[in-house]
């Protein structure tokens, strides 16, 4: 087995306040391996945009991570030092943010914001940082780059800002690209295009994707295996074809017949009753049991692990071998 | 941006002529300034004499216009209780006045800035927590009592600076200068603390802020996922957009300093146009009070116009939104 | 979509639940949690402060040795004393006398009364005036809104110590240089209450545009109920906190406003001193060495301004989380 480019395991992520400790993220383990998109997809408080913040080692206190440990290409990076740590993003795990429009600092030309992450991370020269920040702009599909190294970022729309902003994160060549719901807030129009910019780039530099995103639609084209999260842990993940063909936890059937078909077989929406627990209220056992139609005691108190499905892992008590007769 | 700047300057000339109504309101029917100029024997018919000469008949209107055209030309009338004109007066004073504020501005701005960057960066240090204590401080305190405060201790128990006025001036010109002399540098320092105090302690808290405002913006978040220098983000990219309003703000505050002054000035005796102004309420010469008014709008509006036209300069988004065609 | 927070009900009823909503709220208020602790304290504190000089200035006649505004009570054999703890103190004058033989700590008492008189009249007096302009421009809209609003916006960029001392020299100027020491009173709330309306007015009418565009406006004016009345129930139980909020930072500027104008000489008089007075008279007495004379109500002033800004800047925190 080659080594992945990103391994996390059992990672835990606390939010301390006055009351109690709040865990945002319960024990999650996956890997990304060289030139592979993960998915990551939940709801909102999920857990995923933590992950994420996690991996480049940007969790605002009080937050912390609590336990495991992130491996990026075989390096510990969760005890790093706050310096080295630093050198490692921007130059090793680049990093997409959700919102191109608040991504840019205003003041700044979009081509001094390049060349000076490019000369943060590269000893290189003025000229040579600039001449490389016009063919990553050319790269990312921004037309007239040296026209528009030296325009503000409120002088480009939201899709090119996202652009300009996918550049900042692949100026060093980084070996982990993190985008946190990249197309989320930009026109539907818009957002295949990135979507395949960012493909596309990781195709042609072997980059690893970690894909944060709530839209299974862009899961469902993007990615190569798919990691679905609730309440802080991973209820399933395998790879994206068998994930949404054949979804084995119960959540994740939920999920994938949420996703409207246009084969028209099949026109009632699956609805889950209820919402995603509060991080103060997470239940004992499943976090998922008070929503489950297929929930039993067991669920109730203990919590599930990862079972091995064939090339898919989810944690559901109803796939436990030695309890096969519960199984539905 | 030429239809901006166009658009500003009527605005500002609309300001000015409401200042100018309130103005001849005050010049014209608070106190008779006939009666302010004659002695009680004067007869009646020199008394409608100066009447006559000073257009006191014509319409309102008329004595409008000309109170206004002569106002522009900086003819504000002739004070009551000095007999001289109040534009000499004022040209006088107003040296001292400007060369207080100011210095009281770039005291102010100066530790202002490096106390507000120092308190949003290291919010839970002792020294913030000081800074935070010193800004409530500076803001409760009128600022006469600073001033005697002051003086008590530097002048009365230290014997180390003059309490009050100028000190020594050069005349440059009809300007004259207290910086080129120790004793007019000396005599400077107490008056620009106490006048800047209360600056400092404003531009304090809106470093503070606006830079913690900044530090929570995506765009700060994505440069420290970028991997930049906690350098690079706290003082390229923080400050730089945290100082874009610090000093619109500080500039439109200048006009508050020269009036603030008055405060300032009366405490320490400084021969500025504050002092002429409170003198002139005491005693109610209403030409220097209205020519006080009008002077210090001036000041503002210019200020404001300047500051206005600067920013835009400075903040890209705005040059776009504003050459942008309405 | 599915971001959307959708109210939990699978276990409302639990009591972990409706505990103080979600960790990102207790999170802010974990990261202060040391520090509003302190502050709290110090609010209290303030409070009492504040309280306690109400209190002084309503009972000052019980407390005080004499009244220092009555001339016959004064005697100049006693002028310049020093505070009773230095060597040469005289019983009953605690914190010593002044030039006129004005029992100092006497002196703070009454003068205390009048910075609050003022203080609280000026208050009531601007925010009646504001919410009444502000209510106003937001009702009627069109070109008295305009009017009213340019006229807020030129003068909020003038201090208004300036204001104030404009009007009372106009003032002054009408009536004449010799106003009695009561209608000195009077003058200078109205030059304190044309000086601080703005913010109300600006806060209110902002309130009733909105209140406007609601809907039950309209349908009130569809079945004939008299829409300002209806409003004004709406618009002023709203705007209570914020104007809650800016009558107390504004008492504490009406106090240091007044006691400015009354050490600039345009005041109260040297017969009927507020503690502004008091600081002027004895601000000449500094270089002979009757620190007591300007000390005393300089630290009174000081300290009752500072709990009133304390407690506004509590009023403010606690009533808007928001601006923490």
């Amino acid at each position: 087995m080659t080594q992945p480019v990103l391994s996390l395991r059992n990672l835990q992520v606390e939010f301390k306040t006055r009351r109690e400790r709040l865990r945002a993220i319960d024990g999650i383990s996956f890997d990304i391996a060289k030139g592979e998109v993960l998915g990551v997809v939940g709801e909102s408080g999920a857990g995923k945009s933590v992950t994420g913040s996690a991996v480049v080692g940007l969790i605002d206190p009080p937050g912390r991570i609590a336990g495991g440990e992130i491996h990026l290409s075989g390096l510990r990076i969760d005890n790093l030092p706050p310096e080295e740590m630093r050198k490692i993003r921007g130059k090793r795990i680049g990093m997409i943010f959700q919102d191109p429009l608040t991504s840019l600092n205003p003041l700044y030309r979009i081509g001094d914001q390049i060349v000076e992450t490019i000369r943060t991370h590269i000893g290189m020269s003025e000229q040579a940082a600039r001449k490389r920040a016009i063919d990553l702009l050319a790269e990312v599909g921004i037309p007239a780059p040296e026209k528009r190294i030296d325009g503000y970022p409120h002088e480009f729309s939201g899709g090119m800002r996202q652009r300009v902003v996918i550049a900042l994160a692949i100026c060093a060549e980084p070996e982990l690209i993190i985008a946190d719901e990249p197309t989320t807030a930009l026109d539907v129009s818009v957002q295949a295009q990135i979507i395949a910019l960012i493909k596309r780039l990781g195709r042609d530099h072997g980059t690893a994707v970690m894909l944060v995103t709530h839209d299974m639609g862009v899961i469902a084209e993007t990615c190569d295996r798919v990691a679905v999260m609730y309440s802080g842990r991973i209820a399933e993940i395998g790879p994206v074809q068998d994930v949404i063909r054949n979804p084995l936890h119960p959540y994740a059937k939920g999920l994938m017949g949420a996703i409207p078909t246009l084969t028209g077989e099949d026109l009632r929406l699956v609805q889950i009753p209820g919402s995603m627990p509060r991080l103060s209220a997470i239940p004992p056992g499943c976090p998922f049991n008070p929503r489950c139609a297929f929930a039993f005691e067991r669920c109730r108190v203990e919590r599930p692990e990862p079972i091995q499905r064939g090339a898919q892992a989810v944690a559901c008590h109803l796939y436990d071998s030695s309890l096969k007769e519960s199984a539905a | 941006m030429l239809a901006f700047t166009l658009r500003r300057m009527i605005q500002a000339i609309g300001v000015m002529l409401a200042v100018g109504i309130i103005a001849f309101a005050m010049f014209r029917f608070a106190g008779d300034p006939v009666n302010q100029m004659v002695s009680i024997d004067t007869s009646a018919a020199e008394r409608a004499a100066i009447r006559k000469s000073l257009g006191l008949d014509d319409p309102i209107i008329v004595e409008f216009a000309h109170y206004f055209a002569n106002a522009a030309q900086f003819k504000f009338g002739v004070s009551y209780q000095f007999r001289l004109p109040v534009a000499d007066l004022l040209k006088e004073r107003m040296p001292a006045t400007l060369e207080l504020a100011t210095c009281a501005t770039i005291l102010a701005m100066v530790f202002g800035i490096l106390m507000g960057v120092y308190s949003a960066l290291r919010r839970d240090t002792l020294l913030a927590k000081a800074f935070q204590a010193i800004s409530l401080i500076g803001i409760s305190l009128p600022t006469f009592l600073i001033g005697i405060l002051l003086i008590y201790l530097f002048s009365v128990t230290l014997g180390w600076l003059p309490s009050f006025g100028r000190g020594e001036v050069v005349k440059i010109g009809w300007w004259s200068t207290g910086l080129l002399t120790l004793s007019g540098l000396k005599a400077l320092i107490m008056p620009s603390i106490t006048l800047g105090l209360f600056q400092m302690t404003l531009i304090m808290r809106l470093v503070r802020a606006e830079m913690l405002e900044v530090l929570r913006t995506d765009y700060i978040r994505f440069a420290r996922a970028r991997g930049l220098t906690t350098r690079a983000i706290h003082f390229g990219h923080a400050l730089k957009n945290t100082l874009v309003p610090v000093i619109t703000v500080t500039g439109l505050q200048f006009g508050s300093v020269i009036a603030f002054a008055i405060i300032t000035e009366t405490v320490f005796q400084w021969p500025g146009m504050g002092l002429l102004f409170v003198q002139a309420v005491q005693n109610v010469d209403i030409p220097i009070m209205a020519a006080y008014l009008l002077m210090v709008s001036l000041i503002f509006v210019t200020i404001n116009l300047v500051v206005d036209i600067l920013y835009t300069v400075v903040d890209p988004r705005l040059r776009a939104t504003i050459s942008r065609p309405a | 979509m599915s971001d959307a927070v959708v109210p939990h009900k699978t276990d409302a009823g639990a009591p972990a639940a409706h505990a103080s909503a979600s960790g990102w709220f207790t999170r802010v208020i974990e990261s202060d949690l040391f520090y509003s602790f302190c502050r709290s304290k110090l609010t209290i504190t303030a409070a009492l402060v504040t309280l306690l000089f109400f209190l002084l200035a309503i009972f000052a006649p019980l407390i005080s040795v004499q009244n220092p505004f009555d001339p016959a009570q004064l005697q100049l054999i006693n002028s310049r004393i020093p505070p009773l703890w230095t060597a040469d103190g005289q019983t009953p004058f605690l914190l010593g006398t002044d030039e006129q033989g004005r029992d100092v700590l006497s002196a703070i008492l009454y003068g205390l009364r009048i910075s609050l008189v003022v203080g609280v009249l000026g208050v009531a007096f601007s925010g009646a005036l504001g919410i009444l302009l502000g209510l106003i421009a937001g009702y009627v809209g069109g070109a008295v809104d305009s009017l009213i609003m340019r006229i807020a916006d030129v003068q909020l960029t003038f201090p208004a110590i300036l204001i104030a001392l404009l009007v009372n020299g106009v003032v002054k100027s009408v009536f004449g240089n010799r106003l009695d020491a009561a209608s000195m009173l009077g003058v200078l709330v109205l030059a304190i209450g044309l000086s601080f309306w703005v913010q109300y007015a600006r806060t209110v009418r902002g309130s009733v545009l909105v209140e406007k565009s609601k809907d039950y406006i309209a349908a009130a004016q569809l079945i004939g109920l008299p829409a300002p009345v209806i409003m004004l129930r709406h618009v002023l139980p709203n705007t209570m906190s914020p104007i809650l909020v800016i009558a107390t930072i504004n008492l504490a500027l009406a106090i240091i406003t007044e006691a400015t104008l009354s050490f600039l000489g345009s005041g109260m008089p040297d017969t009927m001193p507020s503690l502004g007075t008091l600081i002027r008279i004895g601000n000449n007495y500094l270089f002979s060495g009757e620190w007591w004379i300007v000390a005393f109500p300089g630290f009174a002033l000081a300290a009752l301004i500072l709990s009133i800004n304390l407690l506004g800047d509590w009023l403010r925190d606690a009533l808007n989380p928001k601006l923490r």
